[in-house]
């Protein structure tokens, strides 16, 4: 397809890169779809027909079977206390030190900066024994939030937004702001916070998405159900009662949905400001 | 660095100090302290011991080490990253490149398609088990669709398709992310190179090779490195899907093995050690990665 071969090769050529993002998307999107219908079906319905719903055999059984099995209002106050938590946390004590990275100079900053590197490569597994011990056996917080939230409390992907973030922005501002005679201080408070929206909006995504979606960490130190997240409470079902249900596959798949709803509804709300730029600029190095 | 003279110098010192301090204390406790304190469980006999009670813990050199490497689902589940890996990465890199180059040049509905690429990697694992248990169980859609051609054993019971099912669900479910990173790389490609290509004459997937390959290869260094190590911490899929790292082991991940040793076990010190002979692991493939990629690139120079 020559440059020269004029528009009817460019329409050709428009055509395939449609055709194959459109195929991309549905094999994003189907399994989703086949989540939901599955949630709905009262009978398990794994024929290629049952894509489509059945008038006889749709109902919200499946809902009540899980929520009578592993009580999903309690899970999912759990799992908002934990997430919430987590990002409150995040932007409190990571933006600032992302501000610190970018633009100030203070001793231990290339430690800082090189553990921050390091916790981003380092398999998280690798320390699943040490913050056991530290976590339930040392500091005494089985069974509690704080012990949940400590391990994902700053999300390093977010430090390293902010910095990048704080990094990106003019020099002219802060000069301004220092001939002005504010402080550093205010400095972050009055000019470069109210430019951090997108900044923090796309780390608080990334930050959700951690503690909401985790399995292994609260699994391993909640041993009480009434403390478990959803993600938790619906993995041990999984593992251990799934198989004496009557639709398995439905009641499992109602949990999943209860389970994506919020945080796909989160991304959707936020996708407009999600851009790839921001995370880019996050991982540009 | 010339920042540094503007205002007072010690002032700020001691700001960036107050705002970082917070920061340092947390990767001190959570990180600095564990790490260290999983290299001395590693080579201790540890016991877990109630709270204040205080029992000997001796010195016990690479006994844990030697005993994790001698059980053989431990090799067998290095084995089985490896074979992860080998399916997961090299799909992550085509499919996130070209997925990326071409979400870059339309001209509508980038945002949809974008959107819907990345809504999989919002989605809890715990869900998308939930979605894969059901489309691959033995009377699943795909076994119906496949009709006799559906193998036997099925695919989760099956040893031999047990991991590649495994790896293909991780791959679906990361790719998103990876997508956004190759878009951000080739939103980053002047248009000119493109113009100055196609004034040579040269057709659309000569200038994919020449260059959008070229240029994104310091995002494909990290999605390789990212596609690692999410590789390395993989527990929920081998530990729901598969039962427990089944079929007679063909599943089992590190991660898992440092659960059932560790934890369920009640041996620690073997735990430890396998998590940093999974640290190793990385940082051996990682440097591999490395070595690989100066080599080739020595050859394009002498060449």
């Amino acid at each position: 397809m020559r440059n020269g071969n004029g528009s009817a090769g460019r329409v050709l050529r428009r055509l395939a890169n449609y055709g194959f993002v459109t195929l991309g998307a549905l094999a994003s999107i189907f399994p989703l779809y086949y989540m939901v219908v599955g949630s709905f079906q009262l009978k398990a319905d794994s024929a290629f027909s049952g894509l489509i719903p059945k008038a006889g055999n749709v109902g919200l059984q499946n809902y009540r079977d899980v929520d009578k099995a592993i009580s999903l209002l309690p899970s999912l106050a759990n799992s908002a206390v934990f997430t919430l938590g987590t990002v409150v946390l995040t932007i409190v004590i990571g933006l600032p030190a992302g501000y610190a990275l970018a633009r100030l100079r203070f001793p231990g900053k290339p430690a800082v900066a090189g553990m921050l590197i390091l916790v981003l490569v380092l398999p998280f597994q690798v320390m699943m024994i040490p913050l056991y011990i530290l976590v339930v056996r040392d500091y005494g917080l089985a069974d509690s939030y704080l012990g949940m939230i400590l391990p994902f409390a700053v999300n390093a992907t977010a430090v390293l937004i902010f910095r990048q973030f704080f990094v990106s922005l003019p020099d002219e501002l802060f000069d301004a702001a220092h001939i002005d005679g504010a402080g550093e201080v205010r400095t972050l408070l009055l000019v470069a916070a109210p430019l951090t929206k997108p900044a923090i909006l796309t780390a608080s995504v990334i930050t959700f998405i951690g503690p909401w979606n985790e399995f292994l960490w609260p699994f391993l130190i909640t041993k009480k159900h009434a403390m478990q997240p959803l993600a938790v409470s619906l993995g041990e079902y999984v593992s251990t009662n799934a198989a004496t249900a009557a639709n398995p596959y439905g009641v499992i798949l109602a949990g999943a949905c209860v389970l994506a709803v919020p945080v796909i509804a989160l991304f959707l709300v936020a996708q407009r400001h999600f851009t790839s730029a921001a995370l880019g600029s996050g991982v540009k190095e | 660095m010339s920042r540094a003279k503007r205002g007072g110098p010690r002032s700020k010192t001691l700001i960036g100090l107050w705002l970082a301090a917070p920061y340092a204390v947390y990767l001190v406790i959570v990180y600095a302290v564990p790490i260290i304190q999983g290299i001395r469980i590693s080579v201790l006999d540890y016991v877990y011991a109630a709270p204040g009670a205080s029992v000997p813990q001796p010195f016990v050199g690479l006994k844990n080490y030697r005993e994790a490497w001698s059980d053989p689902l431990l090799r067998r589940a290095f084995l089985n990253i490896g074979e992860f890996l080998v399916i997961n990465v090299p799909l992550t890199v085509i499919l996130g490149m070209a997925l990326g180059a071409v979400l870059a040049k339309l001209a509508r509905m980038k945002a949809f398609f974008r959107s819907s690429f990345f809504v999989p990697y919002v989605v809890p694992s715990i869900a998308v088990i939930g979605i894969w248990y059901f489309l691959f169980s033995q009377s699943g859609l795909v076994n119906h669709v496949l009709g006799g051609h559906a193998p036997n054993p099925s695919w989760l019971v099956n040893s031999k398709l047990a991991m590649i099912v495994i790896a293909l669900e991780v791959t679906w479910k990361q790719l998103g992310f990876y997508v956004l990173l190759y878009l951000a790389g080739v939103l980053l490609i002047p248009d000119s190179l493109y113009e100055a290509a196609s004034i040579d004459g040269a057709g659309a997937i000569r200038q994919f090779r020449a260059i959008t390959v070229p240029a994104l290869r310091n995002i494909t260094i990290l999605v390789t490195t990212l596609a690692l190590i999410v590789g390395a911490n993989l527990f929920t899929e081998p530990y729901l899907l598969t039962g427990g790292g089944g079929p007679n082991g063909a599943t089992m991940s590190p991660a898992l093995l440092i659960y059932q040793d560790g934890v369920e076990q009640g041996k620690p010190g073997v735990g430890a050690a396998i998590g940093i002979l999974l640290t190793l692991f990385v940082l051996l493939v990682a440097g591999l990665g490395a070595g690989a990629r100066r080599l080739a690139r020595n050859r394009e120079e002498r060449a």
